[in-house]
Formats: structure tokens, C-alpha cells, sequence
């Protein structure tokens, strides 16, 4: 539907999956100069520079597939690896993430908010590596050239197309279910009070007008919420407060990170529906891979005794059982690229992770 | 106090509602004592035939043409039931073009292409938008702002392009025909835009444009045409009554809190049902004073849908006595009756 989709889609994703592994991280108490090597090299992989040409053009979404064999290379663009399970449970985040952001969205146009809080926190993470900051910095300048003359409708048709994106994913996470911003049925409660979005009125006034504009009369009725009016705008420059916390790090205070699958919904088999396998990358697709994978060549795989692996789960055991026992509807079906430059670290280094207590 | 209305066992769909404006339509079968409902999620449409004695339910699926599974640059935008004197006739309207189905959806009988660029452009292309006008037409807006006329044949397929409006600049977000089945309104079709631009017309073999009623840079997502007055539904969640053929604007309601999605009127009794996003439904009475050329909009009810963005919701029959609702991520068809 809108080709303007796959920049804030690529963002959306990027930024949840880089507050989860700074999370894994630190809960794994992986040394600060490894962990700040291996944020570095993701961010600068996703602001390589012909790889974000590739991805502004405008075009029509990637399928599930593609997207996801992206983040594959991306999460393994440095000296960190993660196995099957983890980097399933990554993705399972990752989208459900970015799911509730679109969802929630006060006003379609506060989807460009949601991307500058990501893009804000990324700046944050490599402040003190200027090469990859002027790089973060252009993206921003893109963004803002491209989105901001957006119309509210054509801001409503990126979120319609991200919603058919998202559709029918209902996997419940840990979190979301803690802070009761998700049902355990893994649908998103959408509140009926709060602020009302920028430029609504909170609902109840009925005005009729005479023939000659004047007000004859005016009458409330009982709108079932309890609204509050709405919240000044966030700021759509490049340094500013942004009002909106969607897209902001959920995940700095330490909590584990948990999912449960969600398999037996019968709606989860829709997930393919749209992108039935086996079906070969569309061109367009190979072209971003290609140039994703041209921004790795840069990466030196690491040294022996550099790399080491992260668990998205509490301990290997778990990780191994949620391999098993992962319902064949949700496998999201990556592609193995014959074409990569990135060898694996052919000696990975056994480093043994202390399971959480 | 009772409620106005209750909810009824709902209809199963197979797969999901997209977030679509005006993603539901219904036609009513009084002869065979049947409704059909149509939802679209993705690149499918799923009708839903339901017998009125509550027993029997039949499902069929439709496909856009020429579904591209690696990219989805087939989505369908909206499937609606056109009623003319002659036939009915269910149009869907995609990515790609526009199709024409048989009221059941057994025999495509027209597909009319759009003109779609080799590389994709900023500006999105599709049809959306979906109107029977008069004896004969069907109207169909697309992104590009053009209105497609087409000249419907009481029956097969020599269904004609008969001509294209250009009057919106925006792309166009839905069109509705006068309903009230008086003839002496002077205007036939309303289209609305994504700056809330809009256009009132005369049918004919050449359309003529009556008015035209500038937007305020917000996009009008639902539109519908009743006894010469235009009701709008807005992004902002405000609705508002225009005097068609003047833009006189008559009635202006904060009716919900997020964008709207879907309006519809029963011509009958002149009850209208709002949705939107922030999970309400808001049925309204509208009452028309001739003699002192008003319109009053009166609030009647409401239904909150808990948890779920409504993107369809219509009357099931021309005195509103019953509707039905859809969501995202929804598989079902929710319906009210009145108590």
C-alpha cells in the first residue's frame, strides 16, 4: 500500500532489538567494552549508507521472510552469536514491540514520534563514536525531508499497511502482560481514557448551526470513556521532547524477558496467509540483503577468544526445550543465503553464560 | 433502562478484518431471507451469507487478481455491494485494479487495471472508494484523486468506462450515493478525499460537479449522502452534517476520540451508526426540518467493543433495527439487534 512503509518498519524493529540486546547484556554481565563493540557494530551495520539508499526508496513492504532473515544477518553482524531459540524470541520481542507502538498510536502521525525515540536512543548508544553518529545524524535529516510533509491520510495509510504487517501476531510477552498493557489472550488493551490525541476534541459536544453559520444550539451526550484533553504535540526536529513514550526503552529496568507462545490460536496459521512459502525473494528483496550483507564485509569476523554467545532465555536448558517446543505456525521460515561473505567464527568460544539466579 | 440494542451470536470469519475504512458491507437478500456480509483482510475478501431464521451460514473467499505472494503489492483497499434497479453487483477495489463480481461472488464479470509505474512512486497507487449512483453507474475513486465512472448494463459484462472526474487532488478515501430513495434530490453522489475535501455531484452521461466543500487539511475517511445532507466522519473523530448542494455546514459533533472509521445511515429511519478506532460505536438520530431548513443530530447509543479498533460497522437493514461490526485483528462479525 504505501511505499513509504519500510524505513519506520526497518527503525521499529532495529531499535527494539538493540534495547533487548543491551538488556541481554548487561543481565549476562558480558564485559562493557565487548558489549559496546558489539552495539557498535549492529548500529553501524544498519546505518550503512548504501544499505539506508536501498531502504528509503519507495517501495512496498518485504515479506516476513525477508525482514526477518535481515535481522538474522543484523544480530549477527559482530562478535556476539545467538542460537535458534534466542534469536526467535528476539524477533517474537521485537515485533510484538513494534505491533503495540503502531497500535496504540495516538495519532497516525505520531508513528515519525515513535521512530525519533528509537532513533534518539541509538543516538544516545554511540555518542562517543562520531563516524557512526553523523551517520545516525543523516538518517535524521531523511526522515524529517521525507515524512514530515506527509499528510494525516497518507500517515493513516502507513499505519494501515504496518497493521497488515502485524496482523493476527498475538504472542504474549512477559512484560506487556506484567504491566497489563496486553491480555492473556495476547490482544493489547486499548484504554478507553487518557489524553486525547493532538488536534481531537475529547468527545461529548453536539453544535447545531442556523442557515447563516451562527450557533443555534449546543448539547452533550455521554461518550462511555473518560477522556482528558489533549497533551501539547511531541517535537518532529532533530533534538527535542517527543511527549509520546511509545518507542522509548521498556526494558531499563532490568526484567526478564519472556515469552509465551501463543500457538493454539487458530489465527496464527493466518501468519502466512499472505506469504506463502516456499516462494523466492522478490528481486527488490535480494537487492537489500545484498547491500546489507556489503555493509558486513567491513566486520573482521572476531578473534578466538572474542566472540561469545547471548541466551535470550534464563538458562541453556530453556533455551533448548523452547526450541523443541516451538509451534510449527509461528517458525517464521529464514532463508539461508548462499551468498554470504560473513563467515561464522569457525572456533566459537565455549562462554559459559552464568544463568540467571 | 434498557438497552437499545443487544448483542447477538456473532458470524465467524476466516480469517481476520484489515484496518480498512468502511471494511464491512452488507447485502440484504429479502427474497431468499439471507444477508451477505463481506470483510477484506489482506488480499482476500470473506463473504458471509447468513439466514435470517439464525441456522444457516455459508463462507466463500475471494482473491485479488494477480495476488503477489513475495511482496504485497495486491492488498485489497475495500469490497462493497453495489445495489442498482437492475442488479447487484460486488466490486472490489485493490492495488492493482478493480473487480466485479456477481452479487455472490461466483463469476468475475468485469476487471478493470490501473495504471501501475513499473518501479513504485512516493505516491501510492490504488482504487478505494465505492459507489452505485442512480439507474446505472458505478463509481470508483483512486489514489491519484480520479473518480472511475463506469456505465453498468442491466446485466452481463459489458460494463464501460464511461468517464474520469478530476476534481480531488488527494487521494480519494470513500464515496456514497443518496440513499433515501427520493428522487427529488438534486444531488446524487458525495466523494471525500484525504484533506477532507468534499465534492458533490449530479449523475449523468457527463457528471456534473454541484459543490465542492474545502477540507481542513484532515483526512474524511466516511462519507454518506442522505435527503441532500452530507454526514462526514473525520480522522480527528469529529463528525460533521453539510447541506450538500450549498455547504451550508449544519451540525458538528466531537463524536469519538480517535479516527473514524466507518459511517453508515438506515434510510428509513434515519438513524446513523459512527465507529472508530478508540473501540466505540455511536448509533445517532438525525431529523430533518424542512421549513426551517435544519438538521439536528440527537446521540442514542452507544457500544464499546472492548480492546478492539472497529474498522466496519453497517446496518443490516434500512431502519437500522439491527448492525454489524468488524475489527482488526477481529475474526468475527459482531451483531446488535434492537431490544
Amino acid at each position: 500500500m504505501s511505499s513509504r512503509t519500510l524505513p519506520l518498519l526497518f527503525l521499529g524493529l532495529g531499535g527494539e532489538m538493540l534495547y533487548i540486546l543491551d538488556q541481554r547484556l548487561r543481565a549476562q554481565s558480558i564485559p562493557p567494552d565487548k558489549a559496546r563493540k558489539v552495539m557498535n557494530d549492529i548500529i553501524t551495520t544498519m546505518f550503512n549508507k548504501k544499505f539506508l539508499e536501498e531502504l528509503f526508496k519507495p517501495q512496498e513492504l518485504y515479506s516476513k521472510k525477508a525482514l526477518r532473515t535481515v535481522f538474522d544477518r543484523l544480530a549477527h553482524a559482530s562478535i556476539m552469536r545467538l542460537n535458534q531459540a534466542s534469536m526467535d524470541k528476539l524477533y517474537d520481542l521485537m515485533t510484538m514491540a513494534c505491533k503495540y507502538q503502531v497500535l496504540l498510536c495516538p495519532r497516525p502521525k505520531d508513528l515519525l514520534l515513535v521512530s525519533f525515540n528509537h532513533m534518539d536512543a541509538i543516538k544516545d548508544l554511540v555518542k562517543e563514536a562520531p563516524p557512526i553518529l553523523s551517520q545516525v545524524d543523516d538518517t535524521y535529516r531523511q526522515l524529517i525531508e521525507i515524512y514530515t510533509p506527509l499528510s494525516s491520510g497518507e500517515f493513516q495509510l502507513i499505519r494501515q499497511t504496518l497493521l497488515i504487517f502485524f496482523q493476527d501476531m498475538h504472542i504474549r510477552v512477559s512484560i506487556f502482560l506484567k504491566d497489563k498493557v496486553q491480555n492473556s489472550n495476547g490482544r493489547f488493551v486499548l484504554p478507553t481514557s487518557g489524553p486525547v490525541p493532538h488536534g481531537t476534541q475529547v468527545p461529548s459536544l453536539i453544535r447545531l448551526f442556523r442557515c447563516n453559520g451562527e450557533e443555534s444550539r449546543r448539547f452533550q451526550f455521554q461518550s462511555g470513556g473518560t477522556y482528558s484533553s489533549a497533551l501539547r504535540p511531541g517535537s518532529l526536529e532533530m533534538f527535542g521532547d517527543r511527549v509520546i513514550k511509545l518507542g522509548t526503552n521498556m526494558y531499563s529496568v532490568s526484567r526478564p524477558v519472556e515469552t509465551h507462545m501463543s500457538g493454539t490460536s487458530k489465527n496464527s496459521a493466518q501468519n502466512t496467509k499472505v506469504n506463502t512459502t516456499p516462494n523466492p525473494l522478490a528481486k527488490e528483496e535480494l537487492n537489500m540483503l545484498a547491500r546489507l550483507m556489503g555493509g558486513l564485509e567491513g566486520q573482521k569476523p572476531g578473534s578466538a577468544d572474542s566472540g561469545f554467545r547471548v541466551n535470550l532465555f534464563a538458562t541453556d536448558e530453556e533455551e533448548e526445550e523452547a526450541l523443541m517446543s516451538r509451534p510449527d505456525e509461528l517458525s517464521y521460515g529464514v532463508l539461508n543465503i548462499q551468498a554470504t561473505k560473513v563467515q561464522p567464527n569457525p572456533n566459537p568460544t565455549d562462554y559459559r553464560l552464568t544463568p540467571d539466579p | 433502562l434498557s438497552k437499545m440494542y443487544h448483542k447477538e451470536k456473532s458470524l465467524q470469519i476466516k480469517n481476520s478484518a484489515s484496518a480498512l475504512y468502511n471494511n464491512l458491507s452488507v447485502l440484504r437478500i429479502a427474497p431468499r431471507s439471507l444477508t451477505y456480509f463481506t470483510v477484506v483482510h489482506a488480499n482476500t475478501v470473506s463473504i458471509v451469507s447468513a439466514s435470517w431464521d439464525g441456522l444457516n451460514t455459508s463462507h466463500r473467499q475471494l482473491q485479488s487478481k494477480e495476488p503477489n505472494v513475495a511482496t504485497s503489492n495486491s492488498l485489497i483497499m475495500q469490497a462493497a455491494w453495489c445495489v442498482l434497479p437492475s442488479r447487484d453487483l460486488l466490486v472490489l477495489t485493490s492495488q492493482k485494479g478493480i473487480q466485479m463480481y456477481e452479487s455472490d461472488g461466483s463469476i468475475m464479470v468485469y476487471w478493470h487495471a490501473l495504471d501501475t509505474p513499473e518501479t513504485a512512486t512516493a505516491q501510492a497507487v490504488f482504487a478505494r472508494g465505492i459507489a452505485a449512483v442512480r439507474e446505472n453507474y458505478i463509481c470508483v475513486g483512486e489514489a491519484s484523486g480520479g473518480i472511475l465512472v463506469f456505465d453498468i448494463p442491466s446485466k452481463g459484462g459489458n460494463i464501460t468506462l464511461s468517464e474520469v472526474l478530476e476534481e480531488h487532488k488527494e487521494s480519494i478515501t470513500d464515496m456514497a450515493s443518496e440513499c433515501s430513495g427520493s428522487q427529488e434530490c438534486i444531488a446524487d453522489m458525495v466523494s471525500a478525499d484525504d484533506t477532507g475535501t468534499l465534492c458533490v455531484w449530479k449523475s449523468g452521461e457527463e457528471f456534473q460537479l454541484l459543490n465542492k466543500i474545502t477540507g481542513f487539511d484532515m483526512s474524511c475517511s466516511s462519507v454518506k449522502l442522505w435527503k441532500g445532507t452530507v454526514v462526514a466522519g473525520y480522522g480527528t473523530g469529529q463528525i460533521r452534517l453539510y447541506e450538500a448542494v450549498t455547504g451550508i455546514l449544519h451540525a458538528e459533533v466531537n463524536a469519538h476520540a480517535r479516527w473514524i472509521y466507518s459511517l453508515d445511515i438506515a434510510p428509513f429511519s434515519g438513524l446513523l451508526l459512527s465507529a472508530a478506532e478508540d473501540s466505540f460505536v455511536r448509533v445517532w438520530h438525525l431529523t430533518m426540518t424542512p421549513e426551517s431548513n435544519t438538521v439536528e443530530i440527537s446521540h442514542m447509543y452507544n457500544e464499546c467493543v472492548t480492546d478492539t479498533q472497529i474498522c466496519g460497522a453497517k446496518f443490516c437493514d434500512g431502519d437500522g433495527y439491527a448492525f454489524g461490526v468488524t475489527g482488526y485483528d477481529l475474526s468475527e462479525i459482531i451483531r446488535y439487534t434492537q431490544s
